[in-house]
């Protein structure tokens, strides 16, 4: 996995809450067998409308999506994160993530930045004002800035220390819990007999 | 201070505890199917690494599966492959997999616990967020992505920040004809998508007591929805019996040294929930979605919410969207909403016991001539037991399409969609925008209220069929 530690990008107002991953990339564009070329079915649906934000020219090359509460609700589905990363995304701030999204952008080294709903409102504000402006999200500070002068925003952001540590070092989980192995092998001794098997000697 | 009973489960998986860390826990059972696995079998290949517990991971074919045909190769040349990959990996890594064509195919959720593989005290993953379902039988079951799949595939572990806990108690009981599914919708609208983030849920009281296994995963199955970690139910003799004697359960003695083990599995009477939701199920009545998400629900005999009544503002641009997204009018009855599909099946509603209670309300009647009925077994042994018991006869009478199992039509990866603009009454679990089909109108729907509105053609109970 790449460090993660600061990213400056043009900001995308997504003015949607629960924002689903069959929103975020349905269904039918799952098929696939990699983990690349999701970006197609990024937001299909909405991304037919000419009024939708990822097809205003000034957002197109968007890296910082800014979305309503509860982002990433419903499947599991890691391809949403894929999806977001493939079409360019380095990071998502919302004021909510549902758990396993947060979860997956984690592990596959998409920022979830959480920061109060009131900063949302004031991002949004920001860039349907300035079309193109950007926003760095720095993990290093725990911070999130915009804009400049009087109407500047800094504020900060919410991550657990360990997911951080993990996206600033680049780390990989396997990696890091293999190194534990033994403590795996003792507890598997421990296990009662009668828990259940798939395969049977 | 006694534990809880998800604290129970939770310490007794830890292989791994450090401060600043997330705990190490031990999986006792990883379920795959062919969606959310192949990226992740890609990286152990990758990285030289093999699956570590064989013996505790299996694998089944489910969202791509065609439900008619089923004999013949699968038509879309994407499916195949997905499919495909899945079974070269399966004989690659040695994992035990159901595929299309086989007895013990079927939706990864209605396969395990028919098995027997599912049973209390265990920790059990899928890369699949209904993977809660499992919760019905005192197990901390939860959805991962791919990556942490790869996490389990090669370690047979998980790191996990422990969550903290919730206590959802309905008392009473529920009154006839309303189920679990009218219960967890009704819980839903109550809390809204967010309310369970963060928490493993407990579900308790006379209510849940009072209701089947079936009943039970019906509920855990939409712990998801909204946004709980897990769900869980204490087990009792309801989970014992339905346990006892499947192939997979423990025999003889390791029986008893197992059901010693689950009478334990019960929060302490001194322990304490960091929430706690209450509910009177006496209070409930079917209960259906108006809007797009599983949180935007009303009664059945209530009306299109007006979206200016909501006080919050982003839920009331919430329900603005999801009404011109369904096509509906505020102040609509529900019962007067047409419907042009009618989907009995998927994880949370496919299972013996609800193709039982449509048939039996389905029998006699004939489904509406501008509506289809469509029933799809959660599994091969689903099916089979119905036909054993005639049900597929009842269903094919009345004019609906009897299907082979799999997920079908609850997200419309394998042909059975909706086609834009279509309506429909669904027993699944998602009525997100385009979850059956592109522009596809999902309302989703207790069994009951399924069977009904298939009859009807317009959003009904039982009920109104004797009227």
């Amino acid at each position: 996995m790449e460090k993660f530690s600061s990213h400056t990008g043009v900001g995308v107002p997504l003015r949607r809450s629960n924002v689903d991953t069959d929103q975020i990339i349905p269904a039918v564009y799952l098929k696939r067998v990699t983990r690349d070329g999701f970006e197609d079915g990024l937001f299909s649906a909405w991304r037919n409308d000419s009024d939708f934000v990822l097809n205003n020219p000034a957002y197109a090359a968007g890296s910082v999506l800014v979305a309503g509460p509860d982002f990433g609700t419903g499947s599991s589905r890691e391809h949403a994160v894929w999806a977001l990363q493939n079409y360019g995304f380095k990071a998502v701030i919302s004021s909510r993530f549902a758990d396993i999204f947060r979860s997956n952008s984690g592990k596959a080294g998409l920022l979830a930045a959480q920061v109060d709903e009131k900063v949302v409102q004031r991002l949004w504000d920001l860039l349907e004002d300035s079309p193109g402006a950007t926003i760095t999200v720095d993990l290093e500070s725990r911070t999130v800035r915009a804009g400049e002068g009087a109407d500047a925003i800094e504020d900060s952001l919410d991550i657990d220390d360990y997911t951080r540590w993990r996206l600033l070092e680049g780390l990989d989980d396997v990696g890091i819990t293999l190194s534990h192995a033994e403590d795996i092998t003792a507890y598997e001794a421990t296990r009662p007999s009668w828990k259940p098997a798939t395969i049977h000697a | 201070m006694g534990k809880t009973l998800s604290e129970k489960v939770w310490d007794e998986h830890v292989v791994r505890s450090h401060q600043g860390e997330p705990d190490l826990l031990f999986i006792d059972l990883h379920l795959i199917h062919e969606v959310t696995s192949p990226q992740a079998f890609d990286g152990l290949r990758i990285a030289g690494r093999t699956v570590r517990r064989p013996d505790l991971t299996l694998a089944t074919e489910d969202h791509n599966v065609p439900t008619l045909d089923w004999d013949k190769p699968i038509a879309d040349p994407v499916s195949r492959t997905q499919v495909e990959t899945l079974r070269k990996n399966a004989v690659e890594f040695g994992v035990r997999l159901h595929s299309l064509g086989d007895v013990e195919q079927g939706i990864v959720h209605v396969v395990g616990p028919q098995l027997g593989l599912t049973q209390p005290g265990m920790t059990i993953v899928c890369g699949d967020s209904h993977t809660s379902t499992h919760g019905a039988f005192g197990a901390i079951a939860f959805g991962i992505g791919t990556s942490e799949v790869e996490h389990v595939l090669a370690t047979q572990t998980l790191m996990q920040a422990k969550p903290k806990t919730m206590a959802v108690t309905i008392n009473g009981s529920l009154p006839p004809g309303v189920t679990a599914k009218d219960m967890v919708l009704t819980l839903i609208t109550h809390t809204g998508t967010g309310g369970g983030q963060g928490y493993i849920v407990e579900y308790r009281g006379q209510a849940i007591e009072e209701l089947s296994m079936e009943g039970r995963m019906t509920v855990c199955n939409m712990s998801i929805e909204w946004g709980a970690k897990a769900g869980l139910i204490a087990p009792d003799q309801i989970t014992f019996d339905y346990i006892e004697g499947r192939p997979e359960a423990p025999k003889g003695a390791d029986w008893n040294a197992a059901v010693a083990h689950w009478k334990t599995l019960v929060t302490d009477a001194d322990a304490e929930f960091d929430e706690e939701i209450v509910l009177d199920a006496s209070e409930m009545t079917p209960f259906v979605t108006w809007g797009t998400n599983p949180g935007q629900g009303v009664p059945l005999g209530g009306c299109v919410p007006d979206p200016a009544e909501f006080a919050d503002a982003q839920d009331r641009v919430a329900a603005e969207k999801a009404l011109e997204y369904m096509g509906l009018q505020a102040g609509t009855p529900m019962r007067e909403v047409k419907v042009d599909t009618v989907f009995v099946g998927s994880c949370t509603n496919g299972r013996i016991e609800d193709l039982r209670l449509a048939a039996e309300i389905i029998q006699g009647h004939t489904v509406d001539a501008d509506t289809r009925l469509l029933v799809v077994p959660g599994s091969v042994r689903v099916r089979m037991q119905a036909e054993s018991e005639g049900l597929d006869v009842i269903f094919k009478e009345a004019g609906a399409e009897w299907r082979g199992a799999g997920c079908s039509m609850c997200l419309g990866m394998n042909p059975d969609t909706l086609a834009p603009g279509e309506r429909s009454a669904s027993t699944s679990n998602r009525n997100f925008e385009g979850r059956q089909g592109k522009g596809g109108r999902t309302h989703l729907v207790s069994i009951p209220v399924a069977a009904a509105t298939a009859i009807r053609g317009t959003l009904s109970s039982p009920a109104d069929l004797e009227a």
